[in-house]
Order: C-alpha cells, then sequence, then structure tokens
C-alpha cells in the first residue's frame, strides 16, 4: 500500500504483459460494445445452429464444458491478467458454484433459476470473505493462500459427508431441470442453455474490462502506488473484482454441474487451478478472449490425451513445460501481435 | 467434535506424551519440508512450488533404496543426497528459465512438475499405496515414559530433525556461506559484483532446499505410508508453516511446524473430522492478526 511520503513512482513500462490494455473481439479499443454485442450474437447464431445441422454428441458436450471451464478460466483472467492478482485457488467457486447450485436444487424446491441466483449469492459471499483475508498479501502469498483456502474448502467438502456424499460427490441428479419450460435434462437444450449462459457471461466480463472500473483494475496491476495517488482506493477495487471474479467462476460451476448432473470433489479440487492457469497462459493473459481460446485448446488437448495414454498428468506436464519454455506467449495475443502489424487501423494499436 | 476425549487426554499423562511425540513427528517432519521452502523464497524469491513433490521423490528413493541395500541408513542417504541433486537439475533445467519473468511461468513450471513426477511415481513404484515397513533397527519395544508410549525411532527422528534445525541456524547466522546466503537473500547484484557465482549459489540452495525435502521424505518412510500425490497435503501444510512462522525465518518455521503438529495430533482427538478445517483456521487468524507470521520480521 503506498506510504504518503514516497516520491510518485515512475510511469510503469511492463514488458511481457502482452498488449496493456483490453484486447477485445480483435476490435479496436474504441469500438463500442455495440459492435462487440453484435459479433457475439453473430457467433452465436452460428453455433446455434450447428447441432441442427450436423447432430454430434461430441460437439455439444465440448462446447458445453467450454461454456462451464471457459467462463471459469475468463473470470480468472479478470484476476490474472487484467489486476495482476495471481490466484491458484480461483477453483474454489467453480467448485462451490457447482456444490451450492446442486444442493440447493436437491434440498429445498427453489426453481432452476432461483437457485442459480442464490447460489451466485452466496459465491459472492464467499469471494468476500476469502478476498478479504487474501487481498492484502504480496503476489507469491496470495497465490498460496487463495490455494490453501480451496483446500480448506475441499477438505470440507470431502469431510462433510452428511451434506456432500464425501468423495463419493452429490449423487442423485438434479431435479427440475427446467427453464423457461426448456427442459435441461435434453443435451441439446443444455447446449443451447450454456451456449447463451457463455456468451452473456462473456460480454458482461467484457464490459467490466472496458469499463473506467476495469481500467483502473489494470492501473493497479501496473503501479498501485502510483494508481494509489490517484485516487483509487486499491482494496477496494481488488476486493471488487476478486468478488466479481468468484460469481461468474461460480456460473461456469453451475454449467458444470447441471452437465455432470451433480458435484463431485474434483470440481473444487486443485488441479482445476492449475488447468485454469494453464489455460489462460496457452491462450494469452493479454486478449480478453484468450482464456477461452486457451480453454478450448486444453480440452482438446485433453481428450486426445487420455485416449492415448492413461498417464494423463505426465503428458500434459510435458506440453506445459514445453510450453512454458519454449513459447511463452498465448495464442491469442500472438494473433493481436500478428493481426496490429498487418491491419494496424482494424486491430489498433497498443496503448502506450 | 469431542472436548471430553482432549480433556481426558490432556489431564492423563500418558495420552499427553504419545500425543506430543507424534505431535513431534509431524512437525518435525514438516520443519524440514518447510526450511527448504522459507529458504528458497528467502534467497531466490521464488516459491518453490513442487517441493512436495521433491519429498514425496525422496521417500521412494529411500523406499527403493531400503529394499535393495537392507540399510536404512543408505536410504536416507539416497534420499537425501538424491533429492539435492534433483534439486539442482530442477534449479538449473527448468525454474532458471522464469527468473525475471512474472510468478505465473513459475506456477505453471511447478505446476508441470508436480504432475509429471506423480505419474512418473505411478508407472516405476505403481498407483497403490506403499509401505517401507519399520526397519529392523527400530523394531524393539518402545519407550514408556511416563505411561506414554513412544517407539524408538521417533526419538530417532526428532533428534535428526532438531539436529538439522540447530546445523541450519547456526551455519546461516555465523558460517561465511551463511553470511553470503544472507546476502544474497538482501542483494543478489551487490554479492554477484563483489565476486560470488550467484549462478552456483543458486543452485545450491535448491541443493540444500531439495536434500532437506528428501531427507524428509526418507524419514517419513518408515512411518508413512506412500503413495502418489503424497507430496501435495505436505506442500500446502508446509506454505502454511511458513506463512505462519514468517517466511524467511528458520526459527519461526520451527516453532510453527512443531505448533501445526500438536494442533494435527491432539486435533485429531478432539476434533476428528475437521483437524485440517483447525489448521487452516489457525493461519487465517495468524494472517488477520498478524501479516508478518508469528516471527518474521517481513509483512506478507
Amino acid at each position: 500500500m503506498a506510504e504518503s511520503s514516497a516520491p510518485l513512482p515512475p510511469a510503469p513500462s511492463r514488458k511481457g504483459r502482452g498488449s496493456g490494455a483490453a484486447s477485445p473481439f480483435l476490435l479496436r479499443e474504441g469500438v463500442g460494445g455495440g459492435v462487440e454485442a453484435i459479433l457475439a450474437l453473430l457467433v452465436l447464431a452460428v453455433l446455434w445452429v450447428i447441432p441442427l445441422a450436423i447432430p454430434n454428441a461430441a460437439f455439444t458436450d465440448l462446447v458445453i464444458r467450454l461454456s462451464a471451464m471457459g467462463l471459469f478460466a475468463t473470470s480468472l483472467n479478470l484476476l490474472v491478467g487484467t489486476t495482476g492478482l495471481v490466484s491458484f485457488g480461483h477453483g474454489m467457486f467453480y467448485g462451490f458454484g457447482a456444490y451450492s447450485f446442486a444442493l440447493l436444487m436437491q434440498d429445498t424446491s427453489l426453481p432452476l433459476w432461483a437457485a442459480v441466483l442464490v447460489s451466485l449469492a452466496f459465491s459472492a459471499l464467499l469471494a468476500l470473505l476469502v478476498g478479504a483475508v487474501c487481498i492484502r498479501l504480496r503476489t507469491i502469498y496470495f497465490a498460496f493462500v487463495t490455494l490453501a483456502m480451496q483446500m480448506l474448502l475441499h477438505s470440507i467438502i470431502l469431510s462433510w459427508v452428511s451434506l456432500t456424499g464425501g468423495d463419493q460427490g452429490l449423487r442423485g441428479g438434479i431435479p427440475r431441470r427446467f427453464i423457461l419450460g426448456v427442459d435441461l435434462s435434453i443435451p441439446r437444450n443444455l447446449y443451447w442453455a450454456s451456449l447463451v449462459v457463455l456468451v452473456a457471461g462473456l460480454l458482461l466480463m467484457r464490459h467490466v474490462v472496458a469499463s473506467p472500473f476495469g481500467t483502473s483494475l489494470r492501473m493497479v496491476r501496473d503501479n498501485e502506488t502510483r494508481a494509489a495517488f490517484l485516487g483509487i482506493t486499491i482494496w477496494r477495487a481488488k476486493l471488487t473484482v476478486f468478488v466479481i471474479a468468484g460469481v461468474f467462476a461460480a456460473l461456469g460451476g453451475m454449467v458444470m454441474s447441471l452437465f455432470v448432473s451433480g458435484a463431485y470433489p474434483e470440481l473444487a479440487d486443485w488441479p482445476l487451478s492449475g488447468q485454469a492457469i494453464f489455460a489462460i497462459m496457452l491462450g494469452g493473459i493479454g486478449a480478453f478472449l484468450g482464456p477461452l481460446v486457451g480453454t478450448l485448446i486444453l480440452l482438446a488437448l485433453n481428450d486426445l490425451v487420455t485416449r492415448a495414454t492413461e498417464y494423463y498428468g505426465l503428458a500434459l506436464g510435458l506440453i506445459i513445460l514445453a510450453f512454458a519454455l519454449g513459447f511463452r506467449r498465448g495464442v491469442m495475443e500472438s494473433v493481436l501481435v500478428q493481426a496490429r502489424r498487418r491491419w494496424p487501423r482494424v486491430a489498433g494499436v497498443r496503448r502506450g | 467434535m469431542d472436548l471430553n476425549a482432549l480433556a481426558g487426554c490432556v489431564s492423563s499423562s500418558g495420552c499427553l506424551v504419545t500425543q506430543t511425540s507424534s505431535g513431534l513427528i509431524v512437525g518435525l517432519l514438516l520443519f524440514l519440508v518447510a526450511a527448504g521452502l522459507t529458504l528458497i523464497f528467502g534467497v531466490l524469491k521464488v516459491v518453490n512450488f513442487a517441493h512436495g513433490t521433491f519429498y514425496m521423490l525422496g521417500a521412494y528413493f529411500a523406499l527403493s533404496t531400503y529394499q535393495f541395500t537392507g540399510s536404512y541408513l543408505a536410504a536416507v542417504a539416497a534420499g537425501c543426497v538424491g533429492m539435492g541433486l534433483f534439486g539442482i537439475a530442477f534449479e538449473r533445467f527448468l525454474i532458471s528459465r522464469a527468473y525475471g519473468t512474472n510468478v505465473l511461468m513459475q506456477l505453471l513450471i511447478c505446476y508441470a512438475v508436480v504432475l509429471i513426477f506423480d505419474d512418473v511415481v505411478k508407472m516405476v513404484w505403481g498407483a497403490d499405496f506403499q509401505s517401507m515397513g519399520m526397519p529392523p533397527a527400530f523394531q524393539v519395544p518402545p519407550y514408556f515414559i511416563a505411561g506414554g508410549i513412544v517407539p524408538p525411532f521417533y526419538l530417532v527422528l526428532i533428534g535428526v530433525a532438531l539436529a538439522v534445525a540447530l546445523v541450519l541456524g547456526v551455519a546461516l547466522a555465523a558460517t561465511r556461506a551463511g553470511k553470503i546466503v544472507r546476502a544474497a537473500a538482501v542483494n543478489p547484484e551487490m554479492v554477484s559484483v563483489l565476486g560470488i557465482n550467484t549462478t552456483l549459489l543458486y543452485a545450491l540452495v535448491f541443493a540444500v532446499g531439495g536434500g532437506l525435502a528428501g531427507l524428509a521424505g526418507a524419514l517419513a518412510a518408515p512411518v508413512r505410508s506412500l503413495t502418489p500425490g503424497m507430496g501435495f497435503s505436505v506442500l500446502i501444510e508446509s506454505f502454511i508453516v511458513t506463512v505462519i512462522g514468517g517466511m524467511g525465518s528458520i526459527a519461526g518455521s520451527l516453532i510453527a511446524a512443531i505448533l501445526l503438529g500438536m494442533i494435527r495430533s491432539f486435533g485429531t482427538i478432539g476434533f476428528p473430522l475437521f483437524t485440517d478445517e483447525l489448521i487452516f483456521g489457525f493461519m487465517i487468524v495468524v494472517l488477520i492478526t498478524r501479516p508478518t507470521g508469528l516471527f518474521g520480521r517481513e509483512v506478507v
């Protein structure tokens, strides 16, 4: 935190962050949210009709999982890429969302939409509590204490057998899976619902990143002291984004809970947080859609690897090492850099 | 929750001794891992997320050496030296590539190493629980101290860990090498300008850290069951130890580790279902009330 007597630190000059500013759908900074929304709707429309044209269970399953993990990874990037808060325990909100939603559906008579809202509110509360403890910690401590918090949740899930089913997970399925009269137990309906959730979630998060609040988050990331001098209340900004990210991660967890018809301790376990970190690095933390692209690649890799070998960890670990030591720049960041070089007017020039 | 059992245990000297000794070995094993973690962090400002893997591999190295030679001493040496060398290789080939980049890259590399070696252990030693068994030298009747039962091996383990703590503390405080390490923690550029090979120093720090974790694994092998992934909970707990004790403080991590061991040991009697939660809760309370840790000077 800033000391009032310290001299004003120099302006930030950061390397390796990719683009400092938010880099949306390959569009220029100034382009309004309307264009993005239209673009998003176009993509949504295309994806909407695919299962009608080519029915393929593997494809719909992939998109549903992409929706869950993509929301999770993108929300993590609100912390990592936008604010510079490296959380290694973000999976706790994903798992908490899945469990709280599934429990509300099983143990209460709330309709689905109400269960989602109540569960989101609980997740926000959890994020507020965890964030209140963690946000003032320095980078590496933040990473580990968030991880420790996730392991705390995980051990509660494992030991509170009467509520959560322990290591067996929450079984018995999720009842009353109707929203607006649509039955989500039919895979294709769940596909459409999760598409809507994904696109809406991304647009909302994009709005956060592009808003003045998002700008102050980037300022906090680049130079905390300077941001404090300019009147940003650091803890409030960090805590707010922590809660927002937690809520969207929980939303992803709920999609997953619907997909697997329950909740399992693995959804709250640490490797998931590690995968999300890898996904956002793979796609590129400097691009808004980076985490989504990274998640897609990771999911495809997961499928390939599990089909090819039982030593999933070994194969994934080697891939991660190759990436970490070899490439370092995410896929979307590379695309953006290329695009800026070729079409500087469309893709927008990096903000200084 | 069973507070009566806890009160009953605390008021009986036999139970008190038994639980204290098992708390001590839990704590001191954690200390050995945490000491390496805090040393590496102090000098390199890297939190070695793969440190639990060192511990796990140390235990498995010891297991194989013990099965091959029949000598527990050789097993401990293999775990310790093997992981020291592993630490050097890990530092040179992997983590040194991430110096000067952001924390994400370090986390990612360590995450990959954890995944890889959990699977390597599965391939080489199998996915099932394995146990080394108590070496014959320690298969003697336990000591009865004030009515409590203390296996002789516990005393050896406690002795070795305390000796390590003492050597480490004295070496850091009073030797030339210790001075260099402390100086490098404060200002590595200046140390390097003064003609000290910091590249070598970093590798050696990782060797010591890895060796300590390997030693802990080898010492744990007779009293713990071995399983792939056994390092992770140890990693989390030893990190909690360094947070509670204060990052960079060896004495702090010793005391915090023993505290944690006691919480675990007495917690299993009083609160068998949520001992883990007790430990996390303790960490959270310390973080809120004393952000520097109990003995550290640096705010986390």
